[in-house]
């Protein structure tokens, strides 16, 4: 139903073209997003599918639902679906090839076809991965150690591994994209100093990417180079080294986290800065925070190798280079909080989510802190602590950043709003099913509940369904934004131009934008967040 | 070479829609080339520490898989891509100041190099293979002067990084014979010009980079020690 | 009220309480700055919102404040840092006079083999308040030892052997798991670890002696002689391997200048795979034993050699491997 007076619709990049051979060879930014946002949806729902099979073998201390060898299948496909297929690409993939070109006031990413084969490798990935999947699974766990991998597991290890490989190159090309879009495609005026963080952000990310990256596709090529020709780089019957294989693994794998954490990062910065209708606090000090975790995130990988065999000394580098990578993060965390320090508050969905990512970030970061203490790791390493760590960074952390994000940019990409009430309930949802979901495994690991376990002693049964009742819960939290996101697509307002007033040059072109962006190329000549002297008037849609 | 009018029209119709310029679209294009180089640095990366890591600990071992290596085909190679590299810089070169038949020519000799880098590679492959020296259950390995080999497991794993190394690199020799190829193509039909010679240039830094690898790889496995092959 | 609802498990090493001290810490700084975070989330959403504070106050930032939450935080790690270090120094050194016990890890199941030659299959019988080093190597793949009432744990590798210890100090039954994913039984490797009061250990000992072939040195003297090794490394004269009494511990100076210590780990390659340290003045003769010889078997070995004292006179060999012979028999 418009609310809008017009009697023509405005050409748009969704109404610009029809036609399947329009999407499928698009070199669009924006409708490569839309791609990558079907694809990445897919994906999420195949990973949380498995997830909830977990969580339903696991209300009963035996292991009765699924065989073991099922079990063990489930958990490593949900690790590699989630970390590989949905985090890494969700915020770049999505909201990152939408959003980027239009904050630097460009017309296109640097690359608008290597964009487009992105999402095309990204794809050829995903289905040989899934084909590994369907055809019988993969049980190594996402982290493939060897030689389990290499020699003694019977199961699709090379296809999982290439489907792997695959991806891997769509994130460096989009990585690659990043970089020299914001590197060369700026607007007159934008300066790096004037740059929203979420490009800061994004920026950071992609330099792990296109460094970190290849690393692991040459890793994987290895393990699948020695299962496919018995050789022995990595085992130790034929003189190889499993600890090297642990070490090129993590190398990438570290900063890989930081990959998917960024980018989430990011649009907390355009959130909160928007609904507080506030400057950056500290904004230098949030952008160079994103670089330091990219470099500080490359030397601290072995920190999961604690009680693997690596030496003293090796270990108390490793944790004194884990704790100084938590501080920016820390720093990121009080910037945020103090953005909204005298600001002008509102409760959309979006902020919503910011709330819930800041407070869940800071739990999930803090028990980082945890891990990275020798001998406190000792006790605590590959228990259900470290599950509910990096759960509470992932999930609590980036997933609640990327629905941020959605909700957020969802009026730019589709020229509709959400409805508001729906979508509040739905991050209420979350936020309580997630806590209930993954608090207990806290308690579970310090008590010495191993992780990856299919049956477990009968005392750790309580907190064990108290994780699976709120995992029901979560699961209502995520089914019901996918509903009203697609209702909002037919029977959604019609959304203005800036339909939050936020500054960002993103805002000054229609919603949705048309193909070429901007009618004149933008030039910039306020400071980032200057909300000031930027679009002052009250939010009217969605308050 | 004055610029004329059909080069500005190449030029122009060369120029894509989301960038301002020429000069924007070519320096764009150059970055990134030389940020996907930086993530071929890291590809190969992986391979080289897992390389340095095991001769290292097991010296003995490399050396004596470095034993039965083709001086004379490493040496050659290493010349042959040398030589390859220089014709290549030649041919960006030609193409800068449009002189498009010597461009065409000096691609030609480029690429014919690169294929007798391939085809010295693949007698050498040849050897190691009859002498059973692929990595796997048919892996035999005699030292060059047939005593018993002091350490065969970690001797087997210098080949199988050998393999995996040249390997990799072949394919990346192979890559660049069909960019050089397909510059060569779009060459003879008249793409390029004094101010349009982008796809040149960096076709160039990609040749180029791949010689060096083959430059760090050529001292790392066949020089370890004096005794050779042959 | 801890027991219907624990937080932590029991507290049977001499090591749990530093561990739990570290965690508690930690939970209470953690506890602390999250909820800081949560008010003042609270606070400013509620005092700073829309309809109360329609006029935001553009601040752009404050050095003080960022140096304050970057050195505060910077500090607090530290501390962290510094006792999670102390406390894994401790793990890593043995303390000398260990009782050791060998663990072999395999899928799905432990071996333990103690000293004194008793076998047991996931079960650890130990005394309370003796230092127990564990000396361990998987069979096939990557296992873990996780003891969660003793705070100890130390990944359990093929082709190696690692180690870890602990001191019991309550006696009583707990978990040990398998805390590194390695397949299909995972979850089912299970074992307890048993503390008893020494009187009641030593009756397990000796109740448990029969069934075994002696003690693990001894097994492994045995082996010593059959799979050959008596042939070349001789005590009583010079043979074409070096002498191994005395040997463990000390530094042995290899044919490449390398000077390395001869501990379990040589001993395991240099059984398994000679070629890749060569002693100084000896040459690489001696064949590879890889696949004729057990985990178990590698732990007898490595425990007699242990076991073998300085030799009570030397003829023309030295004491000292690092120096070579001067005649070689060949």
């Amino acid at each position: 139903m418009a609310t809008a007076v017009q009697t023509v619709e405005r050409e748009n990049y969704l109404n610009s073209n029809y036609g399947i051979k329009s999407w499928l060879l698009t070199t669009d930014h924006k409708r490569i997003a839309m791609l990558y946002l079907v694809s990445i949806t897919a994906m999420f729902w195949i990973g949380g599918f498995f997830a909830m099979m977990i969580r339903l073998e696991l209300l009963t201390p035996a292991g009765d639902l699924v065989t073991s060898d099922t079990y063990n299948k489930l958990f490593t496909m949900h690790g590699i679906i989630m970390v590989f297929f949905f985090l890494i690409p969700s915020v770049p993939a999505v909201i990152g090839n939408f959003v980027i070109p239009l904050m630097v006031g460009a017309k296109d990413l640097a690359f608008p076809r290597v964009n487009l084969l992105s999402w095309y490798i990204y794809m050829l990935g995903a289905i040989t991965a899934l084909t590994a999947m369907v055809t019988g699974g993969v049980d190594t766990g996402w982290t493939f150690y060897t030689p389990f991998s290499t020699t003694y597991s019977n199961t699709h290890v090379i296809g999982a591994a290439i489907g792997i490989f695959i991806a891997g190159f769509s994130s460096i090309l989009t990585g690659l994209n990043f970089i020299v879009t914001i590197h060369r495609m700026r607007a007159p005026g934008l300066t790096w100093r004037r740059l929203p963080l979420f490009c800061w952000s994004n920026y950071a990310a992609a330099l792990i990417m296109v460094l970190g990256t290849p690393v692991i596709a040459i890793t994987l090529l290895l393990v699948a180079l020695e299962r496919a020709f018995n050789i022995g780089v990595f085992n130790p019957q034929l003189g190889g080294d499993p600890l090297l294989f642990q070490h090129l693994f993590w190398f990438y794998s570290h900063p890989a986290v930081y990959i998917m954490i960024l980018p989430g990062m990011g649009v907390i910065s355009e959130v909160v800065t928007c609904f507080s209708r506030k400057r950056a606090f500290g904004y230098e000090f949030v952008a160079l925070a994103s670089i330091a975790i990219a470099v500080l995130g490359f030397v601290v990988w072995a920190h999961h190798m604690f009680v693997a065999g690596i030496s003293v000394y090796a270990a108390l580098v490793f944790s004194l280079l884990s704790y100084l990578v938590a501080i920016p993060s820390a720093v990121k965390v009080f910037n945020w909080t103090a953005t909204m320090y005298k600001g002008s508050i509102s409760y959309n969905t979006p902020m919503l989510y910011a709330f819930g990512f800041i407070g869940l970030f800071t739990v999930g970061g803090l028990t980082g802190i945890f891990l990275a203490s020798l001998g406190l790791d000792v006790h605590v390493h590959d228990t259900y602590f470290v599950v509910a760590h990096f759960h509470y960074v992932m999930v609590g952390g980036m997933v609640m950043a990327y629905m941020a994000g959605l909700h957020f940019w969802w009026p730019k990409m589709t020229g509709r709003m959400y409805p508001e009430a729906w979508a509040k309930l739905s991050a209420l949802l979350v936020f309580v099913g997630f806590n209930t979901t993954f608090f207990p495994q806290f308690i579970l690991g310090y008590m010495g509940a191993p992780r990856r376990y299919h049956a477990y002693p009968p005392e750790f049964q309580v907190l064990n369904v108290l994780s699976t009742a709120g995992a029901s819960i979560l699961a209502v939290g995520y089914v019901l934004p996918m509903i009203y996101f697609l209702w909002s697509l037919r029977y959604g307002e019609q959304a203005p131009p800036n339909p939050w007033n936020a500054v960002g040059l993103e805002w000054m072109t229609a919603s949705p934008p048309p193909t070429h962006n901007f009618d004149e190329t933008p030039v910039v000549t306020w400071e980032a967040y200057d909300y000031e002297h930027q679009p002052q008037e009250e939010i009217t849609v969605g308050h | 070479m004055a610029t004329s009018d059909v080069d500005i029209q190449i030029a122009e119709r060369a120029l894509q829609h989301h960038f301002a310029d020429m000069e924007q679209q070519q320096e764009t294009s150059t970055f990134g080339m030389w940020m996907f180089l930086l993530t071929e640095i890291m590809f190969f990366g992986g391979l080289f520490t897992a390389y340095l890591v095991y001769r290292a600990s097991y010296y003995q071992a490399f050396v004596e898989g470095s034993q039965k290596m083709e001086l004379w085909a490493g040496a050659t190679n290493t010349a042959v891509l040398i030589c390859s590299s220089l014709t290549m810089a030649l041919g960006v070169r030609a193409a800068q100041t449009g002189r498009k038949k010597l461009m065409i020519v000096l691609l030609l000799i480029t690429i014919l190099f690169g294929l007798g880098f391939l085809g010295i590679k693949g007698v050498e492959y040849h050897e190691h293979w009859e002498n059973h020296e692929f990595p796997g259950p048919n892996f035999h390995f005699e030292t060059i002067d047939k005593k018993p080999p002091v350490d065969p497991q970690h001797t087997e794993i210098y080949f199988s990084l050998y393999w995996a190394m040249t390997g990799l690199h072949a394919l990346h020799m192979i890559i660049g014979v069909g960019l050089v190829s397909w510059i060569i193509i779009a060459g003879l039909m008249s793409a390029y010009t004094p101010s349009y010679y982008t796809p040149v240039e960096i076709v160039g830094l990609y040749w180029h980079f791949v010689d060096l690898v083959w430059i760090y790889l050529f001292p790392l496995l066949y020089l370890i020690s004096k005794k050779h092959g042959g | 009220m801890w027991q219907n609802f624990p937080l932590f498990p029991p507290r049977a090493s001499a090591l749990a309480w530093q561990v739990d001290g570290l965690y508690f810490l930690l939970v209470a700084v953690s506890a602390f700055f999250t909820l800081l975070i949560f008010v003042m989330i609270f606070i400013f959403a509620v005092k700073y919102r829309r309809e109360a504070h329609p006029h935001p106050v553009q601040i752009e930032g404050s050095l003080p404040l960022e140096l304050t939450w970057t050195l505060i935080p910077l500090g607090i790690c530290m501390i962290f840092f510094a006792w999670g270090s102390l406390i894994y120094f401790q793990e890593a050194r043995p303390p000398k006079g260990a009782m050791e016990v060998y663990v072999v890890g395999k899928q799905w199941m432990w071996k333990i083999e103690h000293d004194t030659g008793q076998r047991e299959i996931n079960q650890l019988h130990v005394p309370v308040g003796r230092d127990v080093k564990v000396i361990m190597s998987s069979q096939d793949v990557i296992h873990s030892f996780f003891v969660p009432a003793f705070r100890v744990k130390a990944d359990v590798l093929p082709g190696r052997f690692t180690m870890t210890w602990f001191r019991p100090t309550k006696t009583g039954s707990y978990y040990l798991f398998c805390s590194q994913y390695c397949g299909t039984q995972h979850s089912g490797m299970v074992g307890e670890v048993i503390v008893m009061e020494p009187t009641a250990y030593q009756a397990w000992l000796s109740g448990n002696s029969g069934g075994t072939s002696g003690s693990l040195s001894a097994n492994g003297q045995q082996l010593f002689q059959q799979l050959g090794c008596a042939t070349c490394h001789r005590f009583d004269t010079q043979g074409r391997g070096p002498n191994l009494a005395g040997l463990f511990g000390k530094p042995v100076l290899l044919d490449d200048g390398r000077t390395v210590v001869a501990d379990e780990n040589y001993i395991r390659e240099s059984i398994l795979n000679p070629g890749a340290k060569i002693v100084a003045g000896f040459k690489p003769i001696m064949p590879s034993f890889q696949g004729q010889v057990s985990e178990d078997n590698l732990m007898a070995l490595v425990a007699y050699i242990k076991s073998l004292a300085q030799p009570q006179q030397s003829q023309s060999a030295s004491n000292h491997q690092a120096v070579p012979e001067t005649s070689n028999v060949q």
